[in-house]
């Protein structure tokens, strides 16, 4: 890569984002903040009801309402589109409903749309909404999944004849003889609630059909927008080309935002009924009861020691409960699947068997939220490691790095069926056991201890599956592109305007893509304009998902200003009557390859290749925009890895724990801009401290939402957060231009599994233990058996 | 069933004079009415302070405020006070160690932010923090913002 890149100067450094100048500002452009002439407003009335048959809708005093346009019902919507189900075909046996926008006949969740009503306001719309009447009979409901599954339940889609959606084992070894002879085996029973994303801008479209072309164009809080123009495509029967879906500055996403909502699809119907723009704008109860929920998962574990403390083998059943749909269109199987083949991934472990039963519920659907499954495999491995150590005295360093993979076995086949081309486990485990200067931790917890203070320590490794390739969702079936594109253009003032297909959320991708772009071309970065987020320009492409990118965006980000590099070098040449291997650019100017004398702008080749072709030979076309797309080949997904630490201290009195410090190293290979990478990591810690101690959406038995406010799901908030040091070990993805891996969900990955550890740690001169999350104070207490 | 009042108030500096609905939030009238559209609609039950403006020197949640709680008052949103200067080098602290990431609860955070350096008291980590326990932030984690409001108020960058 070096002869291709004539100054090194941005990539590798902490730039500021660019992007954040305007919302800094307030001139942020949220959809919400897009208004078009004779927009009217959306609000939907939703089934107060978990489970219950529509006997019959009346909107005749809905529609009277003032300022009411239309009303319609969910079997007006359906007529209007082709129904849709998240299936993923790599996963074979899989059962899935069909759907449709809106409840017909029989609504299946607390919070799943019904009726909708058009209004000049929202507030007016609202209002009609309570007019609606509908008659209901309310159905017997499943909400655990292991109930579901059983031979008396209710059906919740009599077509599939069952609620359960896959069953699927994943074996290596002999895992029954394995724990017949093991010394001893560490059991655990393990309990994650769900949680959701809480993006702070709620989900919103605003969709315009125009019929006198037939021409969709929708503005849409979303991290995919070419996704999100085929589905629109596809399932209202309208020309691709002619639909267009632009992805302003969206306010916070993290998987929330990457699949197709039934009420987002109604809103586009009902634009194209009504022949005029309409928005809608979940409110928050609309957030929590119908944003992509995650995390339901029941696993028992059971791991097989030997006595010198030699992990030997796991087995490990999850019981996962995905709501009444599968999401569309990635379906809801990934986090139930890396459960199955991601437990314990860091180890080299030679038996190994789980098994994940996917259940269909009367709760809302389960989705991908930020990290998919890692916090439920890294939780449940990380704390039965951490059970072995202490019922065989071993330090929890030590028994990490007596059972990592080792290091000269690379490449690794694990346990779950994945290549591991190159870990860093013990390089990691090292330095983080420097930066928490571990050895003087221990001695402060002891004598915290004698002071009646409970002080806990708890590490987390994780292996962590980044940056997905086609033979995931390609080879399943399921169009999500793996591909990502760059369109780079020289500007007639010689700078260098970009548009990528990787959306950016607030990780700063654009910012990444810029300085990659500014060195591959040989411009400074300010001289780089990096647009995304818009299927009208933009190259095809995925977007933003499975923290890939600057690993796949970025790669395309590579060829494309390599490629305008050397078309600008071949008008250069020309004028300069130059071979282009004799000439370089370097700051926006080109020179000479030798002696990097100055030649000329860029300033001066744009102005020739763009008004003053007439002194270039004949026949030479100046191409001073180029498309370059790059898809990874060979790899199911980018490994990544790296370990958390987290010192809390827990007060047995009230069950109250209080975050420390948190710690983590981690390998993303190499590092565009680091001040970036590890705002990353912190957001994506905090979201998983979170999961540790907070965040819960919590249904009765019945089935009924009683999480509805901020005020019942607390998510962290600044007062309780700890300052997070961050390590980094750096080994180059192999293979690619960049060596970048993914950062984005690394911290969400470990950061609740090293505070249940830690937890534990401190609980255990009480021989008290918890494997529920999150750890409410009352759960600490009743560990304590303090109350029962 | 929408219920007018006649407001009279200025907005940034600026008068504004117009009838609303009794029943219309501070926040949507800025928004929606006045095209504010910095100051954000995140939870609408005053949790989340993304909302936050000043009113009559005070910062407030423009979702738990009526508007026609505003009649006579003097608000203040972020357009406002990025235009005047007063939170420049609040802004420049949050750019360079990237305090913010998808910005939507930035304008909420840099209003309440600056409310405490205003006050011109010297301050620890533990004082922004908890100044800052009412506005959520989903991306951040929080410490760069701590670090960001640290560094402004020691450069006394706001008045």
């Amino acid at each position: 890569m070096s002869e291709a890149r004539d100054s090194g100067a941005a990539i590798g450094r902490s730039v500021p984002r660019p992007r954040a100048d305007r919302l800094l500002a307030g001139q942020g452009r949220f959809t919400d903040d897009i208004s078009l002439p004779r927009m009217v407003h959306a609000a939907f009335l939703r089934s107060p009801h978990p489970h219950a048959r529509i006997r019959s809708i009346d909107v005749a005093a809905a529609a009277q309402a003032p300022g009411v346009v239309r009303v319609v019902t969910g079997a007006e919507i359906a007529a209007q589109c082709k129904p849709y189900a998240g299936l993923h075909q790599l996963f074979s046996g899989m059962r899935v409903p069909d759907q449709v926008p809106m409840a017909v006949d029989v609504a299946r969740w607390q919070g799943e749309p019904v009726a909708v009503v058009v209004a000049v306001s929202r507030a007016q719309a609202e209002d009609a909404v309570e007019l609606i009447a509908v008659d209901w009979e309310p159905l017997a409901s499943v909400v655990d999944p292991r109930a579901g599954a059983a031979p008396d339940a209710p059906v919740i889609h009599a077509a599939l004849g069952t609620n359960v959606a896959y069953d699927g084992t994943v074996a290596h070894g002999d895992i029954d003889a394995t724990l017949t002879a093991a010394a001893i085996i560490v059991e655990g029973d393990f309990t994650f609630g769900r949680h959701t994303g809480v993006c702070l801008e709620t989900r919103s479209i605003l969709a315009d059909y125009r019929a006198s072309d037939e021409t969709l164009t929708v503005y849409e809080s979303h991290q995919c927008p070419a996704q999100q123009q085929d589905i629109f495509a596809r399932l209202l029967g309208l020309a691709d080309n002619k639909v267009r879906v632009v992805c302003p500055d969206v306010g916070g996403a993290f998987g929330i935002k990457q699949q197709l909502y039934g009420d987002e699809l109604a809103v586009c119907i009902l634009s194209r009924l009504l022949r005029r723009p309409v928005k809608f704008v979940a409110d928050r109860l609309e957030s929590f009861t119908s944003d992509i929920h995650a995390r339901e998962h029941r696993v028992k574990a059971r791991l097989a020691v030997s006595a010198d403390g030699r992990l030997l083998g796991l087995d490990v059943d999850d019981w996962f409960g995905i709501g009444a749909y599968s999401q569309y269109p990635r379906s809801s199987i990934g986090e139930g699947s890396h459960v199955l083949r991601i437990t314990g991934a860091a180890y080299d472990l030679a038996a190994y068997r789980a098994r994940m039963r996917m259940v269909l519920q009367n709760k809302n659907m389960v989705g991908h939220y930020r990290s998919v499954g890692h916090p439920i495999a890294i939780a449940v491995a990380e704390t039965l490691i951490d059970d072995a150590a202490r019922k065989l005295g071993i330090d929890p360093v030590e028994i990490r790095r007596r059972n990592y993979i080792a290091e000269a076995g690379y490449p690794h086949a694990s346990h779950g069926g994945f290549v591991f081309e190159q870990l860093s486990l013990h390089a990691c485990l090292d330095k983080i056991v420097a930066l928490m200067d571990l050895p003087r931790l221990r001695r402060e917890q002891d004598e915290s201890r004698r002071k009646g203070v409970y002080l806990g320590i708890g590490l987390a490794s994780f292996v962590e599956l980044t940056g997905t390739g086609p033979d995931y969702y390609g080879k399943g079936e399921v169009r999500v592109s793996a591909q990502d594109g760059c369109m780079v253009k020289l500007e007639p003032s010689g700078k260098i305007r970009c548009f990528s297909s990787v959306t950016d959320q607030g990780q700063g991708v654009d910012t990444a893509i810029g300085q990659i772009v500014a060195d591959m071309v040989g411009v400074p970065f300010d001289d780089v304009a990096v647009f995304s987020g818009d299927t009208e320009v933009s190259p095809y492409g995925g977007g933003a998902w499975a923290s890939r990118g600057a690993s796949m965006g970025g790669e395309a980000a590579v060829r494309a200003g390599r490629a305008l590099r050397e078309n600008i070098l071949a008008v250069a040449g020309c004028v300069l009557q130059a071979r282009p291997d004799e000439l370089a650019i370097e700051q926006g100017a080109v020179v000479n390859a030798g002696d990097r004398r100055i030649r000329m702008t860029l300033a001066e080749v744009a102005r020739i290749g763009y008004f003053r072709q007439d002194l270039l030979p004949a026949g030479m076309q100046p191409e001073l925009s180029v498309v370059r797309h790059y898809v990874p080949h060979g790899r199911t997904f980018v490994a990544t890895n790296g370990i958390q630490g987290s010192l809390v201290e827990v007060d047995p009195d009230t069950g109250f724990i209080r975050l420390l410090r948190h710690f983590v190293v981690h390998d993303g290979g190499t590092m565009i801009n680091p001040m970036l990478v590890e705002e990353q990591i912190r957001g994506g810690v905090v979201q998983g401290l979170g999961a540790a101690l907070y965040e819960e959406i919590n249904y009765g038995t019945d089935g009924e939402l009683t999480t509805g406010t901020m005020a019942d799901y607390l998510v962290p908030m600044a007062f309780e957060m700890p300052d997070i040091d961050i390590g980094h070990v750096s080994v180059p993805l192999s293979g690619s231009e960049l060596g970048a891996k993914g950062v984005g969900e690394a911290g969400t990955a470990g950061a609740s599994a090293a505070v249940i550890n830690a937890v534990n740690d401190a609980l255990a001169p009480f021989d008290a233990h918890l494997t529920q999350l999150p750890m409410s104070p009352e759960r600490v207490l009743r560990a304590l058996r303090k109350i029962a | 069933m929408d219920e007018m009042r006649h407001v009279t108030l200025t907005v940034n500096g600026e008068p504004v004079s117009r009838p609303v609905p009794v029943r219309l939030s501070l926040v949507d009238f800025l928004r929606g009415d006045l095209g504010l559209t910095g100051t954000h609609v995140g939870c609408e039950h005053g949790v989340c302070g993304a909302c936050t403006v000043r009113l009559d020197g005070r910062i407030v949640r423009g979702c738990l405020m009526l508007a026609v709680q505003a009649d006579g008052a003097a608000v203040e949103t972020i357009e406002g006070v990025s235009d005047s200067g007063e939170i420049n080098g609040l802004q420049d602290e949050f750019r360079n160690r990237n305090a913010l990431q998808c910005g939507f609860c930035t304008p909420g955070i840099l209003l309440t932010a600056n409310e405490l350096i205003r006050q011109g008291r010297v301050l620890t980590r533990e004082d922004v923090r908890e100044h800052l326990s009412g506005n959520v932030c989903r991306c951040t984690g929080y410490q760069a913002i701590v670090d960001a409001v640290m560094a402004a108020a020691s450069r006394g960058s706001t008045p």
